[in-house]
């Protein structure tokens, strides 16, 4: 019974985990049709850089939520200033997108090899957080619980922001038909740059609120990227709720599928990628941007 | 990516100059010491530089870099010309890089590489070239049932300290039943196999056996199998014993655990937290030993790099000790491979950094394994845990207690071996 609670409360969490990941690679793939393979990078770049801050990099030590915050920030600068100086001029060419992102993604690695050395960080949980609540057999790690709310926050958030803003509109739009879109006077090269900017910064956001539960070290962009691809896929390109409940769907599989099958936790991980993608392309809940 | 750290230029030249004057070739066949000794000796690394295995192969070119430069960059009375490769921590760049330094840059020994299945993919090669390698990776049955001859092994085995760790679990810590758990390659079969003959032969036993992918962001899938025992042990290596533990801890399980020379290396107690106190490992090397040549050593790698060793660094830098001594053995001629190959073999130190270490026919090392305990007490450089020695094995080879033709009759330690039996 333990055993079967364990499993499903940390596939929820790590469901949540990976909505934080994989909304903001969704979002750039359903406007722009770039498959930013950087995805990863950005991942640990916020996890990188939130554990600096949180180590008194800025001269003084901050609280971990305005360290994940100030990182998600500067990654978002990051994507932004890649979509406009590289992307930008690479614009319908997936091929060639595929490759600067992958390129960049390697150099990314090396950069924080030197940077930050090959040691693994570890970063405590956040004050109040550390502990968990015994109900009956039952753990429930108390900053396992609040990634939870954090992602089902965000994911309100991301669909107000989608649903009842201007900006909102405006990228719907785009997502729709980005032709139309400029002749009715929506400047769609300056949303590219914001959903980027937004994309990257979400994935800055989520390496630091993962941090405390996957530590940070070289290779961990690497070991995310594909867990998102899974999500997206399955989920659906585009699609908030797609990659909502893709990443539940994927934190289940990947939960369930290493504990009840060990041998085949790959297998059974990707397996759904692939009938997905054979059988149903744009994915289970594919062609909707909600 | 290879990289000559000191006399490029001089290297080339002699380069030159051996291939001019081929005839000379025929000449080394009966070496005058004077020609061979004029000549700088060549040492190369393979060592991983990017991606995760990063940290441990950086360390191990600290260590050998840090001997160099202690000796003045002279090893056997000779100039050492040092040449260090980046094989990228996998097998087919270890081939290929392994190529570059026998074929292109001539060395006369290779330390490393880092990783078992890199050195599986160049055993056939260095034994068909017949070039004296000191590795660190630790692949049981090539000093075992498969042995090279010119594989020499200062490091362990990877049974080596598990095998101990098994007899301290059952005899002090009073374990009785374990869960073994560790990344699914070779490292962690023939780690967990040594644990398990040993646990099982002093009474315990092993309930059940996890094998994660090395690549596992999340361990808690696993963490949940966790049960109906009385103890952990897990093997982990690079970053993985860090987010191990801290899982472990967070799934709220209090089963003590244990580990080898990886899971609580010396190098990660700056990264551990307070979920690592209380874990028990057995290490060939600890920075704790307080000897001569363990703190001089310490204080050079700090003085060096600021930073503090662990067992990659100390296993290369001992390895730099075994070449030096060995090619003062040989006189300092290690042309004739065979010869220098013996001399290598034949040595035997009494105060490297983890003690005194010789070695037994099929090439591996004799020598002391460390049990120590993580906790606060005794945090020395600026550390605030401390991996503190609570039991020293002295002398101990890699068939344990085991006769060695006993020990050899059984086949290698892997996924299957010792098998999981009703207990």
């Amino acid at each position: 019974m333990t055993f079967w609670l364990l499993l499903t409360v940390n596939s929820v969490t790590f469901g949540g985990l990976l909505f934080l990941l994989s909304a903001g690679f969704s979002l750039i793939f359903g406007l722009m049709r770039i498959p930013n393979l950087t995805h990863g990078s950005m991942f640990m770049v916020g996890a990188y850089l939130g554990s600096t801050f949180l180590g008194g990099a800025l001269g003084f030590t901050l609280d971990f939520w305005a360290a994940a915050i100030i990182s998600a920030l500067e990654v978002a600068v990051l994507g932004a200033l890649m979509e406009r100086l590289l992307l930008r001029r690479l614009a319908g060419q997936q091929l060639a997108q595929v490759l600067v992102t992958l390129g960049v993604s390697f150099m990314v690695a090396d950069l924080c090899l030197m940077g930050w050395g090959g040691d693994p960080i570890s970063v405590s949980t956040p004050a109040g957080l550390g502990g968990f609540v015994r109900v009956g057999l039952a753990v429930f790690p108390l900053y396992r619980m609040a990634v939870i709310g954090i992602a089902v926050v965000f994911a309100i958030a991301l669909w107000l922001m989608l649903e009842r803003t201007r900006l909102g509109a405006m990228i719907r739009a785009g997502v729709d038909d980005p032709q139309m879109a400029r002749v009715v006077g929506i400047r769609v090269s300056r949303l590219f740059t914001i959903v980027f900017g937004l994309g990257a910064g979400l994935a800055g956001f989520a390496g630091m609120i993962g941090a405390p539960i996957l530590s940070v070290y070289p290779g961990l962009d690497q070991d995310m990227l594909p867990l998102a691809l899974v999500v997206v896929i399955l989920g659906g390109t585009g699609s908030l709720l797609g990659s909502f409940l893709g990443s539940i769907v994927v934190g289940f599989i990947y939960n369930f599928g290493q504990a009840l099958l060990p041998e085949l936790a790959y297998f059974v991980l990707f397996l759904p990628m692939v009938l997905v993608l054979v059988l149903r392309p744009q994915g289970l809940f594919g062609g909707r941007l909600l | 990516m290879s990289r000559r750290l000191t006399a490029r230029s001089i290297s080339r030249r002699t380069l030159l100059a051996g291939t001019a004057a081929g005839a000379t070739i025929a000449l080394t066949r009966f070496p005058t010491p004077a020609i061979a000794q004029a000549a700088p000796f060549k040492l190369g690394l393979l060592t991983v530089k990017t991606g995760p295995l990063a940290q441990g192969g950086i360390q191990m070119e600290q260590g050998v870099l840090t001997y160099l430069k202690e000796k003045n960059y002279t090893m056997g009375g000779r100039k050492v010309d040092f040449v260090s490769a980046d094989t990228g921590g996998n097998p087919a760049g270890a081939k290929t890089k392994a190529q570059e330094l026998v074929e292109r840059d001539k060395v006369d020994v290779i330390l490393g590489p880092l990783a078992a299945f890199e050195l599986y993919a160049i055993n056939g090669y260095i034994q068909q070239q017949k070039m004296p390698t000191l590795s660190l990776a630790a692949a049981d049955n090539l000093t075992q049932r498969q042995p090279n001859p010119y594989l020499l092994r200062a490091s362990a085995t990877s049974s080596q300290a598990m095998q101990p760790m098994g007899h301290y679990a059952a005899t002090e810590l009073k374990l009785k039943r374990v869960v073994t758990i560790v990344e699914d390659f070779a490292f962690g079969y023939e780690q967990m196999g040594g644990f398990q003959a040993a646990f099982q032969k002093d009474g315990g036993c092993v309930v059940n056996k996890l094998w994660p992918p090395i690549v596992t962001p999340d361990y808690t899938p696993y963490i949940a199998q966790i049960s109906g025992c009385d103890g952990v042990c897990q093997g982990f290596a690079g970053s993985n014993p860090l987010r191990f533990m801290k899982q472990y801890a967070t799934a709220g399980l209090k089963y003590p655990v244990v580990t080898g020379e990886t899971g609580a290396d010396d190098a990660l107690l700056k990264s551990y937290g307070d979920e690592a106190i209380g874990l028990v490992s057995a290490c060939p090397y600890t920075l704790d030993l307080d000897s001569d040549g363990n703190n001089r050593f310490v204080s050079e790698m700090l003085k060096n790099y600021n930073t503090v060793p662990g067992f990659y660094a100390a296993g290369l830098y001992i390895n730099c000790e075994v070449v030096d001594a060995g090619l003062q053995g040989a006189g300092g001629d290690a042309s004739d491979k065979q010869k220098f190959m013996a001399a290598l073999k034949a040595v035997s130190l009494t105060d490297t950094p983890r003690g005194p270490i010789k070695f037994d026919h099929l090439n591996n090392v004799i020598g002391n394994i460390y049990i120590r305990r993580i906790g606060r007490e005794g945090a020395k450089y600026g550390l605030k845990l401390w991996n503190k020695t609570i039991k020293t094995y002295e002398n101990v080879s890699q068939f344990w207690v085991w006769p060695e033709q006993e020990f050899l009759a059984h086949p290698v330690y892997s996924r299957d071996y010792p098998p999981l039996t009703k207990c």
